[in-house]
């Protein structure tokens, strides 16, 4: 089932926190609202599950105005962040809780609880009660719950952030897999982690402060970013202030040859390439500059390098002689790998 | 621990008994050896008995133990279901409201319980609500003494119950009366037998509402007891003390027994 935001706008006591949302999730799409704390995100989601009224635009599921109609009466399945298993329940019945408040028939709701907690890998700790659950087994106690009702819409907000590092990816690689058996259904995904919208989403809408900044696949926007906000916010970014030449971009004394996408020669501009693009000694458009820190990070040396006043990351594959600290060296990056931003346009007030 | 030298704490714990056993524990021992004594006129009581206990148990004390504990009983239910249900009402309410109903509830408690007592009277002493003279009236005052006690420590609760649950209730497509019975009202059990636990045992010791209201059938234990003392059957009088001070710590254990059943976490 298809999600649409029109112009989607909620205020708490005249604050806006989210301004006139534009954005639809197509039937089975994977959509994440990705965006610092306070972007809107969460706002958007709870306005589709109903918890949020918007002051003005419409929430349709479906087709189908939901604005006006309480959260029981939606047909979403939801999972928050601190998964709010009802503690006085067993995980079965945790599971077959939105069954029963539907008046499922007794035996459907025995073979569907079954289902879910089979899905979610859980079967064997359907006696337990929630609190004799480690933080990743409620995690997936919680989706198994939201998936029992068969929902065509599911919202998930921030669904891994209480879990550590190593769980969250196994957990992230679950919802990837319980995705491709429910292909159907449309996922709301909202996370403040750039890793996981990248790794799950089919389209990530980039979110600050309560206003949608882009929207498209995770490789568009990782490769061709709108802005300077979602080029930091969507992977790392080296943004350089540049100016913009007949040939392609002027960084000081550097000439860059650069696509200037129809920029006019002298406007000022952004140039954003990523670090892991960058490379160690001479090639096309070459930069130089000091060493200022070097990171080792087992697989990669990151080198903090100073061109012209300007702090420029560089992510190499394990270095076998790395430069020294304060030494001079330099850099390039292919054309192709780079990306001017019109100045001025976001990142602004920043 | 707060206090870490041994001969420190060893002092606190000085301190504390010797504030604690004057003012707590010694008066309720002093009932408890006057109800065994027939004279006590040293230091320690004589004339050793257990008479005072013989009749605290039978006849007209039986009858006032009863009167009391269905008194109690149906008070507290009663103070129980109206302060959860003002409880729950008020929780939707804005915050102004919240406040006229908070204070509302609270007036009970801040208006001496002679004229809580004087003012039921006063109210049900004409028809159409002639209640003067039965049990009922005993009853009705015990309830409006109590319920302020239930009202608060059940809306305490509900401020603190996480609004997720519920909504995680709706999201699953439950109607609000189903997350009221099978989330809401499970999730405050703990402090809904907090809160019975704490009526019943100031309705079981309620005198001076009760004075002025108690039909000759329906004598409470606590009207008994200041009655014995009243007319200087103080050994009488404290055996009917002990069986009413033991009859609430025993219904309190056991609705303490529910509570530690209910507490999920």
């Amino acid at each position: 089932m298809s999600i649409r935001f029109d112009s989607v706008t909620v205020a708490y006591d005249g604050n806006v926190v989210l301004d006139s949302l534009d954005l639809t999730v197509a039937p089975g799409e994977v959509m994440a609202l990705l965006g610092p704390s306070g972007s809107g995100k969460t706002t958007a989601l709870r306005a589709v599950a109903g918890f949020v009224r918007p002051a003005s635009g419409r929430v349709l599921l479906g087709g189908r105005d939901v604005t006006d109609l309480p959260p029981h009466r939606r047909g979403i399945g939801m999972v928050v962040q601190q998964y709010a298993l009802f503690p006085h329940l067993r995980v079965e019945d945790n599971v077959a809780f939105g069954l029963r408040a539907r008046r499922t028939p007794r035996a459907e709701i025995r073979e569907r609880v079954a289902e879910a907690l089979e899905m979610t890998g859980m079967a064997a700790y359907a006696r337990r009660y929630p609190r004799e659950l480690s933080g990743g087994q409620q995690q997936r106690v919680a989706i198994a719950r939201a998936l029992a009702v068969r929902p065509a819409v599911l919202l998930l907000d921030e669904p891994l952030s209480a879990l550590d590092a190593r769980l969250r990816s196994g957990m992230l690689a679950e919802l990837a897999r319980l995705h491709r058996e429910l292909p159907d259904v449309s996922i709301l995904y909202v996370t403040h982690d750039q890793m996981e919208a990248l790794t799950l989403a089919d389209r990530i809408a980039v979110m600050d402060k309560a206003r949608l900044r882009a929207c498209g696949t995770p490789r568009e926007l990782y490769r061709a970013p709108a802005d300077e906000f979602t080029a930091s916010f969507v992977g790392n970014a080296n943004l350089l202030p540049v100016t913009v030449t007949a040939s392609g971009a002027a960084l000081g004394d550097a000439r860059l040859t650069v696509d200037t996408a129809g920029a006019a020669a002298g406007a000022r501009a952004t140039l954003c390439v990523r670090p892991h693009l960058v490379g160690l000694g001479d090639g096309p458009n070459r930069l130089t500059g000091t060493v200022r820190e070097i990171q080792w990070r087992g697989s990669t040396h990151r080198l903090h390098v100073d061109v012209a006043g300007h702090a420029v990351m560089a992510d190499l594959p394990e270095l076998r002689d790395p430069p020294a600290h304060g030494a001079e060296i330099a850099l390039h990056f292919a054309p192709e790998d780079a990306v001017l931003l019109a100045a001025g346009v976001s990142g602004d007030e920043r | 621990m707060l206090v870490h030298s041994r001969g420190a704490r060893w002092a606190v714990w000085a301190v504390f008994l010797v504030l604690f056993l004057p003012l707590f524990a010694l008066p309720l021992l002093v009932v408890l050896g006057a109800s065994f004594a027939t004279h006590w006129s040293g230091v320690l009581p004589s004339g050793l008995t257990t008479g005072n206990y013989r009749a605290a148990t039978r006849g007209e004390a039986l009858q006032a133990l009863t009167t009391s504990l269905v008194t109690a009983l149906t008070a507290s239910l009663l103070a129980l279901a109206a302060g959860t249900w003002a409880a729950l009402a008020a929780a939707a309410l804005r915050k102004r409201q919240r406040r006229v109903m908070d204070a509302l509830f609270v007036l009970p408690v801040a208006v001496p319980s002679v004229v809580v007592g004087l003012s039921v009277l006063v109210a049900f002493s004409k028809p159409p609500l002639l209640l003067n003279g039965t049990s009922s009236i005993v009853i009705v005052a015990h309830t409006v003494l109590v319920t302020a006690f239930a009202h608060q420590s059940v809306s305490a609760a509900i401020v603190r119950l996480d609004p997720a649950y519920e909504q995680a209730a709706a999201s699953l497509g439950a109607r609000p009366a189903y997350v009221l019975w099978r989330v809401r009202l499970p999730l405050l059990l703990p402090s809904l037998t907090a809160a019975a636990g704490l009526c019943f045992a100031l309705s079981m010791g309620e005198l001076s509402a009760t004075m002025m209201l108690y039909p000759p059938d329906w004598t409470p234990l606590p009207v008994l007891v200041f009655a014995a003392t009243d007319r200087g059957a103080l050994f009488a009088g404290s055996a009917v003390a002990v069986v009413l001070m033991a009859t609430t710590l025993l219904v309190l254990l056991a609705v303490s027994r529910v509570r530690t059943r209910a507490s999920y976490r």
